[in-house]
């Protein structure tokens, strides 16, 4: 009688999981588009903050690069690059790097370098900092990210792109020297793989021509 | 209707899945930072809860005692995933803010509790508003600690860290207790007081 009754559970078992499993896929189904289109404006409102003042063709989120990990930019994980151009031109490149060395955890950053090498902005798009300490490199908390605007390699030069503490020109936060530490020296790598592969970065075709041509 | 209000009675307050049965308390202590946090995941874990217990409920005829730990599991996994894309689907700033937390509904230990104590062994019926019940004792309790928490941190910035979690919710347990008591002697008091009014 043993072998019946394993044989019915495993028929209400496998009932079950099909039941629900129907359930995750219609759901699934009626939701896809949506959440596709809600990433699509989350990506488009994040890209803001650090394209204000720049005047550029639309369709930035679809110029996005993949920067496949192991990479010069800062972290380890694979990096993406949104590359903005004004009639075919480029203008600027935004980064989205990750600093790896923050108080808690990865900090994700926003690097909007200009065709030049300045910068046009840089935004933190998701870090787990100490509120009320670290969280003030939000944009919606302080303008501290703002004294990255029109910076580069040169201005200042290699000794400056530290915190005061360690001896730079850049401010630290009141209580955190930790955060700004590790978002100056993210920002600074940025810089410097922007000097050296600005070129191939603008030339490259997107993630989406290249899924088109396969 | 009286055993109606006596049920939500219960559920808010006697057996309230966390203040008194301290169950789902990884996920009540982590996202009540803000009551905006709370209200969403005190929304989310109630509408599983109650969808989880209307289904192991209707299906309690055909699971068997062996089996009925994965058919909960499978249950609530597949329940909880589609309150996930509805939320990035529908509410994606929410979805943002509470992040894992939606997801790690999974592992409530409230919702199993429910199917486990009340869902398998009651009509549809009834385990509906069980699962509405203990849902809505929950989530009240998420919001209430998450406005408390909001409200200290403008004053002390440790409520919304997470030591702050535990120090609300003992003090909303320490409150209850407090008034559960208080009740218990007047309870107690009164009939002494009219035995010596008769004398």
């Amino acid at each position: 009688m043993a072998e019946a009754s394993i044989v019915r559970d495993g028929i209400t078992l496998a009932a079950i999981a099909a039941v629900c499993t129907a359930l995750v896929a219609a759901t699934y189904t009626v939701t896809d588009e949506r959440i596709a289109a809600n990433q699509q404006a989350w990506l488009e409102r994040s890209l803001q903050p650090v394209l204000a003042g720049l005047s550029f063709d639309s369709g930035v989120s679809e110029s996005r690069l993949t920067i496949p990990a192991p990479h010069a930019l800062p972290g380890s994980d694979d990096a993406t690059v949104y590359r903005v151009y004004a009639q075919q031109s480029p203008v600027a490149a935004l980064y989205v790097v990750s600093a790896r060395d923050g108080y808690a955890g990865a900090i994700r950053l926003l690097v909007g370098v200009a065709v030049g090498g300045e910068i046009a902005g840089v935004h933190v798009l998701a870090h787990r900092e100490t509120p009320g300490l670290g969280d003030l490199v939000e944009t919606s908390k302080s303008d501290w990210v703002r004294q990255f605007d029109g910076r580069s390699l040169a201005d200042p030069n290699v000794v400056g792109w530290r915190i005061k503490r360690d001896g730079g020109t850049f401010d630290q936060l009141t209580g955190a020297s930790v955060t700004p530490r590790a978002i100056v020296k993210a920002v600074r790598q940025t810089l410097e793989y922007h000097a050296v592969h600005a070129d191939a970065v603008f030339a490259a075709p997107s993630d989406d021509e290249e899924t088109l041509q396969q | 209707m009286t055993t109606l209000i006596e049920r939500f009675r219960t559920g808010l307050w006697y057996e309230n899945p966390g203040l008194v049965q301290l169950l789902g308390l990884c996920p009540l202590l982590a996202v009540t930072s803000t009551f905006v946090n709370g209200l969403g995941l005190g929304v989310a874990t109630l509408s599983v809860m109650v969808v989880s217990n209307a289904l192991v409920s209707a299906t309690r005829r055909w699971i068997r005692d062996e089996i009925r730990i994965p058919i909960y599991v499978l249950i609530i996994a597949s329940l909880v995933t589609c309150t996930e894309l509805i939320f990035k689907a529908w509410f994606p700033a929410l979805d943002r803010s509470l992040g894992i937390f939606i997801p790690l509904i999974v592992t409530n230990c409230a919702i199993v509790a429910r199917a486990e104590v009340y869902a398998s062994r009651n009509p549809v019926g009834s385990s509906i508003v069980d699962g509405v019940v203990m849902g809505t004792g929950f989530a009240l309790l998420l919001m209430a600690i998450g406005a408390f928490r909001e409200l200290v941190s403008l004053v002390w910035l440790l409520a919304v860290l997470p030591p702050g979690a535990f120090f609300s919710l003992a003090l909303a347990i320490a409150a209850k207790n407090t008034i559960d008591g208080r009740r218990k002697n007047r309870r107690d008091a009164l009939p002494r007081r009219s035995r010596l009014a008769n004398r």
